[in-house]
């Protein structure tokens, strides 16, 4: 039995909260910075035997995980496993040369950075604390630090925003020639306060907005990017010399790895079991002061379930799924419709699956047909 | 009893103007029940009838009032049962005509008062509910005496609430409605006025007895339909069961017939013993036929059988429920099932719904058509899909409808009557407020939103009745619907030629709002035969994803995914379209005002 080899890390602080999220996030609590690092350093050592001795990858997410007191977060990474790939999320404005140096310097080979948009008044709706120069500025950062593999995460269908504004912010982003971009669709998620202020215009603006996710595929793909997941493009080897620029971390969600997660409101999945543990700070910094797991909500994923799993996450890729082991969860006649117009591909004689590029824009229906 | 101590009598009123309290007030001072064991309303003894104030299934109660025997016969409180309540009134002498004191009469009173007259009944007005603030018992009185031609002073005025006026009733019924004619003997002969099936004891025919007498054991011949049986037993209700030696001339009862099938031994058919057998039945037996057809299939196809047995189940109680199987392109499996009228039809469903827990479409309703081929023969249609494609002829039911309204709103009324290929019959005054409107209407006009247009053009004040008045040839044609290219037969319509273009386009318009935009531009066309009379385009859509997947979000993203998966299942697929169940409902509300919230 080998353990898992990607291990997620959560840090929760942020300086505010954006309206859009809904991710477990700390406002304030900076008393707490070092308190919680020795909380995930606890809950890493009760969990060490489900990792592999080697792991493949590590992401800090947050949160803000640059928010955290320097040096506890140096603590934090020079006690982490090392890995092959090791991801920092930041956000523009509290990147400084010396993070950027830190980080270098404990051993991060990846860097994603929440630029959202280079529009001021973009940023402002979706309450983001830093401006477009910001993000420039954490980008020269990264690469004065030798940072080679930059991440950018972008939101469009933003009210408000034209076509226009959209065709800016990716020129924008692709003026800092990064290697990666995350591009997703503005999600109005029940019970934020950004869904009880502009839900009713994004609900509004849906059909005229129709065509952005198009149009960003479009623009990245035309500039040398690979669109290699549902929202994720990176540069094409030719343009990268010939590195495979993919997060070798989130590909290990899409193809159905084990992954470790520590951290409140982390999800972890190993072995056919998936748990997450308590969004509540509190409960969770006092289990592990007393040197016990904090308490979970478990999750058994029978076969019947993996095996949807595996189709609904392999199919956001742009590499053919192995239908090997997944006749089950999917639906042959479906499949037939499906291929009939256009929107999915069998290869290997059957026994590979994968959307077609008009497929990958309707993914979560098709999908959703596909499955048994 | 003697014969002259026998008064038969039935209640006729409006939803809601006081028959079934009047009903239990009558059994409670006749002593018949104590007001303490007494279920509120006796007399509706199912659930359905009970929530939707109306009676479905006519029984019979003997009270005793001051040395006679009363018999008070229920009647069904509907238009789509005209004949049943034609077939009770005919085993009375007398009619209790009841009026709310606030309301005045309704369409409903008028047309049984009329029925009631053409059975040569004794009407005897009653105003109810003079208790109530808003009761105007004088204009009332004055509205149903002049209907009936009597004289206001001898309309009784009561409140079936408060029991006032209950033992006038009783004294009036006594004194004013004649003792039943009948000759004890003659040759025997009952009327089957209603029937219902028992599980243990088979078909209970309530009969009234108009020539000599049933005892039990006496073989029966029910003479309409030739069935055979011996009287297992006969009795009355009281307001319960009780077995008697013998029914005689002109009392009211029942006999249990041990028949295992409710359609051997049809409404208005008249029994006579084998020992002393008629020559001649009572006259008016009509064998009832279905005007309404629609199709039901079960939502989830694996339900078929389950249909089937729960149709059968109530065809036991329901004579006049017809079905057969129905294949559909676009819905599967199925049955076409003929109805009397709306209300039938709705019943029917709500039992099957309710009483066999089934999940039901029902298609839009259409008539029974009578059709000419060119090739000369006649066939029955009950199906806008089976109309064939070469027509000579089509007739299409029509009915007399009497509507009831405010004069204020004559204009709306008369508008919409028009629209909907209505003639102007006549008009009269009821009073200086209200008027009644007559008109002639294809039935088909009537079936689809006829009922919520009259509603909302008259804000809810019109009443409205109808009855059947025959076959009429009508310039008639076949719309179909096209999905895709591909003709769905749940969706083609009969229409009349004059309304067919404006039909199919609000038909394509209410198909585009309901039906959600696919992987792919679905074309929607109206078309007559070969040519194409609208069309528009459900345009494909452009983008469905989950913006982000990561490790914490795989579980609700896959929960989602389930959820529209589900969502699609409630869908029917017809050639490649998924069609809600909804659309397939579009053609019902045509005119009316969009769905709020379907917007794509």
């Amino acid at each position: 039995m080998t353990g898992a080899r990607h291990l997620y890390v959560h840090l929760p602080f942020c300086a505010s909260r954006c309206g859009y999220c809904d991710f477990v996030t700390v406002v304030g609590r900076q008393g707490q910075h070092r308190a919680y690092v020795d909380a995930l350093l606890g809950e890493l050592a009760l969990e060490r035997e489900t990792l592999a001795p080697q792991l493949e990858s590590v992401f800090l997410g947050g949160g803000t995980p640059t928010l955290i007191e320097p040096r506890e977060l140096e603590r934090l990474l020079r006690a982490l496993p090392g890995a092959l790939e090791v991801t920092v999320e930041a956000n523009p404005e509290t990147v400084t040369p010396g993070l950027a140096e830190l980080l270098r310097d404990c051993g991060v080979t990846r860097v994603s950075l929440g630029a959202q948009s280079f529009q001021l008044r973009l940023l402002e709706v979706l309450e983001r604390r830093g401006s477009p120069d910001d993000v420039r500025r954490a980008v020269y950062a990264f690469r004065d630090a030798n940072f080679d593999n930059v991440s950018l995460d972008l939101i469009y269908g933003i009210p408000g925003q034209s076509t226009a504004d959209l065709e800016a912010d990716l020129n924008d982003a692709l003026a800092l020639e990064p290697e990666h971009l995350s591009c997703y669709e503005l999600e109005a998620k029940r019970g934020t306060r950004f869904t009880h202020a502009h839900g009713a215009e994004l609900a509004g603006q849906a059909e005229a907005m129709e065509t952005y996710f198009e149009r960003v595929v479009v623009r990245l793909t035309g500039a040398g990017y690979r669109w290699y997941e549902t929202a994720n493009f990176c540069r094409t080897p030719t343009l990268a010399d010939g590195r495979d620029l993919r997060s070798r971390h989130n590909l290990a969600y899409w193809r159905g790895r084990d992954y470790l997660g520590l951290g409140i409101g982390a999800v972890s999945t190993i072995q056919g079991r998936r748990w997450k543990t308590t969004p509540r700070l509190g409960t969770y910094l006092t289990a592990l002061a007393a040197g016990e797991r904090p308490p979970r909500e478990l999750e058994e994923l029978p076969v019947p379930v993996r095996q949807s799993e595996r189709v609904l996450l392999g199919l956001r890729l742009d590499e053919p799924l192995s239908l090997a082991g997944l006749e089950g969860a999917l639906d042959a006649a479906a499949v037939e419709r499906l291929e009939g117009l256009g929107l999915v591909a069998r290869g290997a004689a059957g026994a590979e699956l994968a959307l077609t590029d008009r497929g990958r824009l309707l993914g979560g229906g098709v999908t959703a047909e596909l499955l048994a | 009893m003697d014969q002259n101590r026998i008064r038969n009598f039935s209640i006729i009123a409006h939803i809601d103007h006081g028959k079934s309290t009047l009903a239990d007030r009558i059994l409670e001072v006749t002593d018949t029940v104590t007001g303490r064991d007494m279920r509120a309303q006796v007399l509706d003894s199912m659930e359905l009838e009970r929530e939707r104030g109306i009676t479905i299934k006519a029984q019979a109660v003997r009270v005793a009032w001051k040395g006679h025997q009363l018999n008070l016969i229920d009647t069904p409180g509907h238009v789509d049962f005209t004949y049943e309540v034609s077939r009770s009134l005919q085993a009375c002498e007398g009619a209790l005509l009841v009026v709310d004191a606030a309301q005045g009469i309704e369409a409903q009173t008028v047309a049984n008062a009329y029925l009631a007259i053409e059975n040569n009944l004794e009407i005897l007005p009653v105003v109810n509910k003079i208790d109530l603030p808003q009761a105007d018992p004088d204009a009332a009185g004055a509205e149903i005496a002049e209907l009936v031609g009597e004289d206001p002073d001898r309309v009784v005025r009561i409140s079936a609430k408060t029991g006032e006026g209950i033992e006038a009733v009783l004294d009036a019924i006594v004194e004013r409605i004649p003792p039943p004619a009948g000759d004890p003997e003659a040759s025997a002969r009952a009327l089957v006025f209603d029937s219902s099936y028992d599980q243990y004891r088979g078909v209970v025919a309530f009969v009234r007895v108009v020539d000599s007498s049933f005892s039990r054991g006496e073989p029966v011949r029910a003479m309409a339909q030739g069935t055979r049986f011996e009287a297992e037993e006969v009795g009355f209700f009281s307001p319960t069961m009780v077995a008697a030696d013998a029914l005689r001339a002109g009392e009211v009862g029942y006999v249990i017939t041990g028949l295992k099938d409710v359609s051997k031994l049809r409404v208005g058919d008249t029994l006579t013993s084998e020992r002393r057998p008629a020559a001649e039945p009572v006259p008016g037996y009509e064998d009832v036929k279905p005007m309404v057809f629609a199709g039901l299939f079960p939502t989830d196809s694996d339900d078929y059988p389950e249909l089937r047995d729960a149709l059968e189940r109530l065809k036991l109680n329901d004579a006049a429920l017809f079905y057969e199987p129905e294949t559909s392109q676009a819905l599967g499996f199925g049955f076409r099932c003929g109805f009397l009228g709306l209300l039938h039809m709705e019943i029917v469903r709500e039992r099957l719904e309710r009483e066999f827990d089934l999940d039901l479409l029902v298609t839009a309703p259409n008539v029974a058509y009578r059709v000419v081929t060119k090739a000369g023969d006649e066939v029955e249609v009950h199906n806008p899909s089976d109309m064939p494609s070469e027509i000579e002829r089509v007739d299409e039911p029509y009915i007399k409808a009497s509507i009831i309204v405010p004069k204020d709103y004559v204009g709306p009324v008369m508008e919409l009557n028009t629209e909907r290929r209505g003639s102007f019959d006549h008009m009269e005054y009821l009073s200086e407020q209200r008027v009644l409107l007559v008109y002639e209407l294809p039935l088909a006009e009537i079936v689809l939103d006829y009922y919520d247009q009259l509603k909302s053009r008259t804000r809810g004040y019109a009443s409205f009745d109808y009855d059947l008045i025959g076959f009429r040839v009508g310039d008639l044609t076949r719309v179909d619907v096209l999905l895709a290219g591909e003709p769905v037969d749940a969706l083609s319509l009969i229409v009349h030629r004059d309304g067919a273009y404006a039909r199919g386009r609000a038909l394509v318009d209410r198909l585009r709002e309901e039906i959600p935009r696919q992987f792919f531009d679905v074309p929607v066309q109206a078309a007559i035969g070969s040519r194409v009379i609208a069309r528009e385009t459900i345009k494909a859509k452009r983008k469905d994803v989950l913006a982000k997947c990561y490790g914490g979000d795989i579980s609700r993203k896959r929960k989602l995914l389930e959820r529209q998966k589900k969502g699609k299942r409630r869908m029917k697929q017809v050639g490649s379209v998924e069609v809600p169940q909804d659309a397939f409902l579009a053609v019902l509300n045509l005119d009316g005002p969009k769905k709020d919230g379907q917007k794509k």
